[in-house]
């Protein structure tokens, strides 16, 4: 390649910088497996959605206020005197939720389909610390609208801080940077939501994506489709990603959008789901609402926080739950990574994780009752009883054998 | 069930705690955002009997007359009476030191309060005033006990008492059943009150989303866009992938 283009502008160009060969690279010569499946749309969705985060972002930012004085009122001027500022608003507001939709999606096509084993353990870790980056972006940027379920999950979070021993309470006072949420806890979760966070994303998007490109794409079989190549070096059962994928992500992309507007025209709150009645009232440390919730991407790990009845010991619970994700490449170490040629006790293992992530994210949902508590705490042990169970289901599952091409 | 406005306590049932926090089953308000009519009576009440104490601190006088379709001259001569411009916020003249003192507590600030409470609650809440002589003010609220505002409407609906009975359900259960009983008629019917509520309520709701009617219309348009660009996505992913498999 890079021949046919030594002339003209683009020559000029790549005498100085490898467009061409980025673009050959990573698109026009960088191969899939030719059998990506519905489970394969939810990168490019998550990047798309990205997109929409950071544009919707920066023209909110326009007439956003980052005051305590004057943040709930700056959001409903966007929402009433700001050209199309509803539209905008509704926009980045689903976009928060439905990312951790696409997001969610994505990790599990990686769980079923073990993308995150050997070699792709480091595109898992760069993937789940976008995850983590995710959280901290949609926690604060929650704050910012200022009302008094922002305020009040703030509260509650950053309290939690305070059940670390010795250090806590120093450290949640250094984190709001007052005694209660503040003023100033508005003002640099502003920051670190608009500047720091963001940039943090980006870089670990890239690096995620370089990391992918270096070992190639898993595929819905878990067979390395580097391991058959023809006479130019090509895999036999790969496509190029342009123009084949870029076409299909297309649809994929389309049906996205419609669902998308679905909400943001039609039912922008969802329900109480995207956008909470109570953050309608403006936030107010005298009054405390009757059950504070968090949104409902984070109440799976609201549920296991509550289910342990020492505060400290809720917290490194939490914490425990995400980052047992992280140690997934070495949890589980089956030879065979697809679930399409696992044993069936595999398979029982992913649905009980499944149901219990679900049970426990409507539990978090919920005040907590002595009977939900209970429920909270038999799902908390199946979320940790299925990262244990991977360590011992490899030694006497019945594995199917995986064939050396991919399927149709 | 028309002279009487019954409300349901389930005081055996605390797990059932709904969103307003008192277990009161709400009535259905039932508006119609596409009725300008009820909107344009709705402002009438609002600035009439609402925004002397609550403010709409969000919301133009301007956008409002434009939205519900009432001429610029009309807003600033029948439903600004403050004086000002029509392109001002609908504020409110009481000082909030002064409210607090009367009421105990300073009136909300009411442009988003509907996204807040829901339309059900508003209209509940507005027709469950009744006579209390214990409190100060001299009257109590069903859906918000002990709430410092007083029957501002009650020169429409009238008054009301609450009667308390008893009664048992198939399996036994006993309910104390709250009726609230019209004992001095107002100016409206209870047919004509219970209309007036809602108007006001269908305002309280426009003005929570001005945007609200516009965001549906051009969501249709969006989403016939994005179903017809659906068939030229697949059709064309169809033609590039017909050489693959």
């Amino acid at each position: 390649m890079g021949e046919k283009w030594n002339k003209g502008l683009l020559g000029w160009i790549d005498a100085r910088f490898p467009l061409s060969k980025m673009w050959y690279e990573h698109l026009a010569e960088y191969y899939a497996p030719k059998n990506f499946n519905f489970w394969y749309y939810f990168g490019s969705l998550a990047l798309l959605v990205l997109v929409i985060q950071i544009l919707t972002g920066v023209w909110l930012t326009m007439n956003y206020k980052p005051d305590a004085a004057m943040a709930f009122n700056s959001v409903e001027y966007i929402m009433r005197d700001v050209n199309w500022g509803w539209l905008i608003r509704y926009m980045h507001s689903t976009g928060a939720s439905m990312f951790f939709v696409v997001v969610y999606l994505h990790m599990f096509r990686g769980l079923i389909y073990g993308s995150f084993k050997k070699p792709r353990e480091l595109i898992w870790i760069f993937g789940m610390i976008i995850y983590v980056c995710l959280m901290a972006e949609a926690f604060m940027g929650y704050l910012l609208p200022w009302g008094q379920m922002s305020y009040w999950g703030a509260q509650v979070i950053i309290s939690l801080f305070g059940a670390i021993p010795w250090v806590g309470d120093s450290l949640a006072l250094w984190i709001r940077g007052d005694y209660v949420i503040a003023d100033a806890t508005l003002n640099r979760f502003f920051a670190f939501h608009v500047i720091a966070v963001p940039i943090v994303l980006l870089a670990l998007v890239v690096l995620h994506i370089l990391a992918l490109h270096e070992v190639g794409s898993n595929n819905p079989d878990g067979v390395e489709i580097k391991k058959n190549k023809d006479e130019n070096g090509i895999p036999v059962d790969g496509i190029p990603f342009h123009p084949y994928y870029t076409v299909k992500d297309i649809v994929g992309v389309v049906v996205f959008l419609i669902i998308f507007s679905v909400i943001v025209f039609f039912m922008p709150e969802m329900g109480g789901w995207f956008l909470e009645k109570d953050n309608f009232v403006p936030a107010d440390p005298l009054k405390t609402p009757e059950h504070i919730v968090p949104l409902w991407y984070f109440t799976p790990f609201y549920a296991i926080l509550r289910a342990v009845p020492d505060k400290f010991l809720g917290v490194v619970a939490m914490g425990g739950a995400i980052f047992v994700l992280f140690l997934l490449p070495w949890l589980d170490r089956s030879p065979v990574k697809s679930i399409r040629y696992r044993g069936t006790i595999y398979k029982v293992a992913i649905g009980v994780f499944v149901i219990s992530f679900i049970a426990l994210g409507y539990l978090g949902t919920q005040p907590a009752t002595e009977i939900m508590t209970w429920f909270a705490r038999g799902f908390t042990l199946l979320y940790f009883g299925f990262f244990a169970s991977l360590l011992f289901i490899p030694k006497f599952e019945k594995t199917k054998p995986v064939p050396d091409r991919v399927t149709s | 069930m028309k002279k009487y406005l019954a409300i349901v306590l389930l005081v055996l049932a605390p797990a059932w705690v709904s969103a307003a926090g008192t277990g009161v089953i709400l009535d259905k308000a039932n508006i119609d955002p596409t009725n300008k009519e009820s909107l344009q009576r709705g402002a009438r009440t609002f600035v009439n009997y609402c925004l002397s104490c609550h403010s709409a601190a969000l919301m133009r006088y301007e956008r409002m007359g434009k939205d519900l379709g009432i001429d610029e001259k009309l807003v600033s001569e029948n439903l600004m009476f403050t004086g000002g411009k029509v392109g001002e916020l609908m504020t409110v003249a009481t000082a909030s030191a002064d409210a607090k003192e009367w009421f105990g507590t300073v009136p909300p600030d009411l442009t988003v309060i509907a996204r807040a409470r829901g339309v059900d609650w508003l209209y509940t809440y507005m027709r469950s005033f009744y006579r209390d002589d214990a409190r100060h003010i001299g009257t109590n609220n069903l859906v918000f006990p002990d709430v410092g505002m007083p029957n501002v409407l009650w020169e429409l609906q009238g008054s009301q008492e609450a009667v308390i009975t008893t009664e048992k359900d198939h399996d036994g259960t006993e309910h104390k059943v709250v009726k609230l009983k019209l004992v001095e008629p107002g100016l409206q019917t209870p047919k004509e009150f219970d209309r007036t509520v809602r108007d006001l309520v269908n305002f309280l709701d426009y003005m929570g989303e001005p945007a609200k009617y516009e965001r549906r219309q051009l969501g249709t348009k969006v989403i016939l866009f994005l179903l017809v660009f659906l068939v030229l996505a697949y059709v064309l992913k169809k033609d590039y992938w017909k050489d693959i498999h």
